[in-house]
């Protein structure tokens, strides 16, 4: 025992002789956030920082970033709870630069907390990864530091046009019923464009206030004969909504919503969410995004697996990640990955690598743009999922759109 | 066209009466001893957790979930009563009114601690029935009369029994009910119970149909100043009529133009009565 | 004895005067950022206090008149491209004018019914500004931020910011400190008191209450503009958030009400307060419960709030806290 107790005194002593030049150049990265623990947005926002807390613990783990001079980057996270309120993110911001020394910054959950954020971010010239905020408007303000993770909210529910297409060419009619928030507005002012330049008519076009837990007013001004139904906002009003559809056993074609049908919890609806067509960012099931797609595309291909990723959530956090969640881990991710191509954690430096990088990864391809609305993603695409049941009656979420992701063919939502 | 606005005007009036039960409780507590209870809307969504727990952790029937509901309900208003309000009843009306608001944010702070603020469901459904254009789902129209069973019983209470006619005396005259042997303190924490039982009870029902958070009394909270107003504020029964009032109107104005104004029309509406008819539409002079 | 001849006049002007002016000259970005949110909270519950501490009218819709005056003046900054000073004061004014209409119609209410009056504007408001097009309605309104460039980029455009509403900060404070040294202040407390028998004593009470509710109104609408501008944008659900609304009440109450540096105290104090909870680990899941415990005990013990006890515990302190 004592030998064995030596050794390991020897060893160690080696090792800190062999390690000291080593250790002296590891230097701490901090990203900072703030988070909505608190307040309406908490469910969406936890996955996201989960996600982000398993990117920085993997990467730690695996030894860090190692720039070319030999320094090894190591992670670590400085958030503060924002309760899902605007008031305090700028002031919360400000704090975590100058502070608490933030050298990156991710961004709040959804779109106007995120649109604060961005201001101090480019001011105090930082960049910002932004995850879970889909709103195309921020990128019109002229910002070079905003970098955005999601599919833009402009292109949420255009993919279920194309999908209704497929499904019925004859469908014409269409009820547009969203949530009167940044991000809801911004999806449907431009699912009406194309929708119209389709050649569909809307038939209804109607906002509700964030909160609405009563959507009888919406659902009795739906015209007969509406072919299909599109809308939705966050995830409490959308499950409401969609729960309402059912008791009032409205007939349609197609039932398309937004953020809640890809939340496993959306399951809890029971007959209600039987269905559902909701827009994803990112599912478990949509195992496409692998080396040989990469390969295809003539892309890299970044960081874990789906099957590893949506593992080693499983095992920390005990629960199915969602797209939230993969957002999160997928901002750090990125950021890791801009660095290492750097070579730097300068942020020009950084900035130039983002700008560059085109790549594949287990959520997807990202692609910044670079020229007018700098840093929108244009390389993500949207997955489009369906809640069904199985042989055995059992509610599963499958993929019905785009036709590469398939894992069940679409059905009507209630014809009869 | 028809068939809209007739479907239309049936769900506004059936939840109408749900809106009625749960401004009664506000309207009752004003009426006996003219404060208005802001943690109103906090104490709607402990009913619908009340109901919510034991419906998910012992399978009781939401509605026979009502009772330990209304028990719970008339606790909760004691113990505020006793801790928040009887101390600040005869100050200002500005120190109740944040004396009830900072038990709001204990309730709202705890219930966000305890149960986060991710939506929550009862999943129970004693499906829909359909007549003509009109497809309602039952857990409503049993909503509905609950909501009426219970004023009934409330208007019993308060004119055919005796805590129910102390507690009359003690919203008329204070003083001269104490010199008549009613113990006043014991009425007005009483009151204040039956309040929030009321509140709670309609929380019960909300959430039979609806999701909900531990946020979700505010609105339903909104909504009863309204009513009382509409009703009268400080006659419970008056706030059947104004929850039945509000309700036909949220039926009646999306037919016209988009839902998203009708809050706009509603809280106009409001500040319109409290000026040319403070007593209320319903109010006698 | 005129009011700027006793110590108490200029105790809290002075305060806050070197307060901003220590941190213009530190130039630390981070300590703006504090005092901006403070200074914002010490001018919205000063203003509401010369409703609610002087005249004894409880509101609700002090943030009716930071969102709807804010509104404007973002939009006469963003869509009209006035400069960021004419656009605040073109908020202010439409706030003070605004506060003119609305209480000639609701200052006729006494008591809860004029409370529960506030609660419905505000509402009824921001239903209104999110259905309403020229403000951009439920997405709102932004500034490009090539917009900051005007003001020599987006640090100094913060710092200019800053520096403006230290002045309105200052401004309420001394409008605040005049009122209640002025013979219109003392109608307004008579009318506190008791409004019928002030009316027989010769204050014209409807005038009195309007004006107090203007110059109460006014301020917020500056405030808010500059608020929105920092921010770069603005959405109806930030607007008006009813709870704003309440935490005056509460720094108020805190603070100690009918005093002008009660409100500004209790507005440091509260918000420093939550300010701790929020990034204290400890209490961060509870501090919202925390927060409502204290306001509880406060209203329940100390209801003349912290000036207020004081005054009332040392006799000495009346010159010197007004």
């Amino acid at each position: 025992m004592r030998r064995l107790l030596y050794l390991i005194g020897a060893l160690a002593v080696a090792g800190l002789l062999a390690g000291a030049p080593a250790s002296a150049a590891t230097k701490n990265v901090v990203i900072g956030f703030t988070a909505s623990q608190t307040g309406k947005l908490n469910v969406e926002a936890i996955r996201q920082i989960n996600g982000l807390n398993l990117w920085i613990e993997q990467v730690n783990e695996a030894g860090g970033v190692k720039l070319p001079d030999g320094t090894v980057l190591k992670f670590q996270a400085k958030f503060y709870d924002d309760e899902s309120k605007k008031e305090r993110v700028q002031e919360l911001y400000t704090k975590l630069i100058n502070q608490d020394k933030a050298d990156f910054l991710i961004s709040p959950y959804s779109s106007g907390l995120a649109d604060a954020a961005a201001v101090i971010a480019q001011q105090y010239n930082k960049i910002l990864i932004s995850a879970g905020a889909a709103s195309d408007s921020t990128y019109k303000k002229g910002y070079t530091l905003i970098f955005q993770v999601y599919t833009p909210a402009s292109r949420y529910l255009t993919g279920a046009l194309d999908l209704l297409a497929k499904m019925d060419p004859a469908a014409k009619k269409l009820a547009v019923i969203h949530e009167k928030d940044k991000f809801s507005t911004d999806v449907v002012e431009a699912l009406k464009k194309y929708a119209e330049g389709k050649g569909y008519q809307v038939a209804l076009y109607e906002g509700y206030e964030p909160g609405t837990t009563d959507f009888a007013p919406f659902i009795n001004k739906i015209p007969a004969g509406t072919d299909a139904i599109l809308g939705g906002g966050h995830f409490a009003d959308t499950s409401t909504f969609a729960k309402q559809l059912h008791e009032k056993g409205v007939k349609a074609k197609m039932v398309a919503l937004l953020v809640a049908p890809p939340e496993p919890k959306f399951a809890e609806l029971g007959e209600a969410a039987v269905g559902v067509i909701g827009p994803s960012q990112w599912e478990p099931l949509a195992t496409t995004y692998n080396q040989e797609t990469a390969q295809k595309l003539n892309l890299p291909f970044v960081g874990p697996s789906v099957a590893q990723f949506t593992q080693a959530y499983q095992t920390k956090y005990k629960e199915v990640p969602s797209y939230h969640s993969a957002g999160g881990y997928v901002a750090g991710l990125l950021l890791g990955e801009a660095i290492r191509q750097a070579g730097s954690t300068d942020t020009a430096k950084v900035k130039e690598a983002l700008d560059k990088m085109d790549l594949l990864t287990f959520y997807g391809r990202i692609k910044f743009d670079t020229a007018k609305e700098h840093g929108l993603q244009i390389g993500h695409e949207m997955i489009y999922t369906q809640w069904q049941k199985d042989a055995q009656g059992k509610l599963v979420n499958q993929l019905v759109w785009p036709e590469a992701f398939k894992t069940a063919d679409v059905q009507p939502y209630r014809v009869k | 066209m028809f068939g809209q606005l007739l479907s239309s005007l049936a769900d506004g009036l059936l939840l109408g009466f749900v809106y009625g039960l749960a401004a009664m409780g506000l309207s009752l507590i004003w009426g006996v001893m003219t404060v208005i209870n802001l943690a109103h809307g906090p104490v709607i969504a402990l009913g619908m957790f009340t109901a919510y727990l034991l419906f998910t952790q012992a399978g009781v029937n939401p509605y026979l979930a009502l009772l330990p509901v209304a028990v719970l309900g008339m606790a909760l208003g004691l113990v505020i009563y006793g801790a928040a309000v009887h101390r600040v009843l005869n100050a200002p009306h500005l120190s109740t009114l944040l004396a009830t608001f900072a038990v709001n944010m204990i309730i709202i702070g705890v219930g966000t601690a305890v149960f986060t603020t991710s939506p929550h469901n009862i999943d129970f459904s004693l499906g829909s029935f359909s007549l003509g254009p009109l497809t309602v789902p039952f857990t409503r129209v049993v909503a509905a009369f609950a909501a009426l069973a219970a004023t009934a019983l409330l208007y019993l209470f308060l004119y055919f029994t005796r805590p129910g006619k102390a507690i009359r005396a003690v919203a008329n005259n204070r003083m001269a009910a104490e010199l008549m042997g009613i113990s006043s303190t014991t009425m007005l924490a009483l009151s204040f119970g039956l309040g929030t039982l009321l509140a709670c009870l309609a929380g019960g029902l909300i959430a039979t149909f609806f999701p909900f958070t531990i946020l979700s009394g505010g609105p339903y909270e909104l909504k009863s100043f309204v009513i009382c107003v509409l009703g009268g504020l400080g006659n419970p029964l008056g706030a059947l009529l104004g929850g039945l009032l509000l309700g036909g109107l949220e039926g009646l104005v999306p037919a016209f133009m988009p839902v998203s104004w009708v809050p706009v029309v509603e809280f106009g509406l409001f500040v319109l009565v409290l000026l040319l008819r403070p007593q209320g539409l319903l109010g006698a002079k | 004895m005129r009011p700027w001849a006793r110590l108490g006049f200029w105790l809290p002007l002075g305060a806050v005067f070197v307060w901003g002016l220590v941190v213009l000259l530190l130039r630390e970005d981070t300590l703006r950022e504090t005092t901006f949110t403070l200074m914002m909270f010490v001018g919205m519950a000063s203003s509401l206090n010369i409703l609610l501490g002087y005249t004894g009218y409880v509101s609700f819709g002090h943030i009716v008149f930071f969102g709807l005056g804010g509104y404007f003046g973002f939009y006469l900054l963003s869509q009209q491209g006035l400069w960021l000073l004419p656009a605040a004061v073109g908020g202010g004014i439409l706030s003070g004018v605004l506060a003119g209409l609305l209480g000639l119609a609701v200052l006729r209410l006494r008591g809860a019914y004029f409370a529960l009056a506030t609660i419905g504007i505000n509402e009824a408001a921001r239903a209104f500004v999110s259905n309403f097009g020229p403000f951009g309605g439920a997405t709102g309104l932004f500034v490009n931020f090539q917009a900051y460039q005007a003001y020599g980029g987006a640090g100094p455009a913060l710092w200019t910011t800053f520096m403006y509403l230290w002045l309105v900060t200052l401004a309420v404070l001394l409008v605040s400190a005049l009122v209640q040294g002025s013979r219109f202040g003392l109608g307004l407390m008579a009318i506190r008191e008791d409004e019928d028998a002030a009316m027989v004593m010769g204050v014209a009470a409807p005038r009195a209450k309007t004006i107090a509710f203007m110059l109460s109104a006014f301020f917020p609408g500056i405030i808010g503009t500059l608020y929105f501008f920092k921010n770069g944008n603005v959405e109806p659900g930030d607007a008006f958030q009813l709870h704003m609304s309440i935490e005056a009440l509460v720094m108020i109450m805190l603070g100690g009400q009918g005093t002008v540096v009660g409100p500004a105290l209790g507005a440091v104090v509260y918000q420093g307060l939550r300010g701790y909870l929020l990034t204290s680990p400890l209490f961060k899941s509870l501090h919202l419960a925390m927060a409502g415990l204290f306001l509880l005990l406060i209203v329940l013990f100390v209801p003349a709030g912290a000036v207020g006890w004081l005054r009332h515990r040392f006799p000495r302190l009346r010159k010197v806290l007004t």
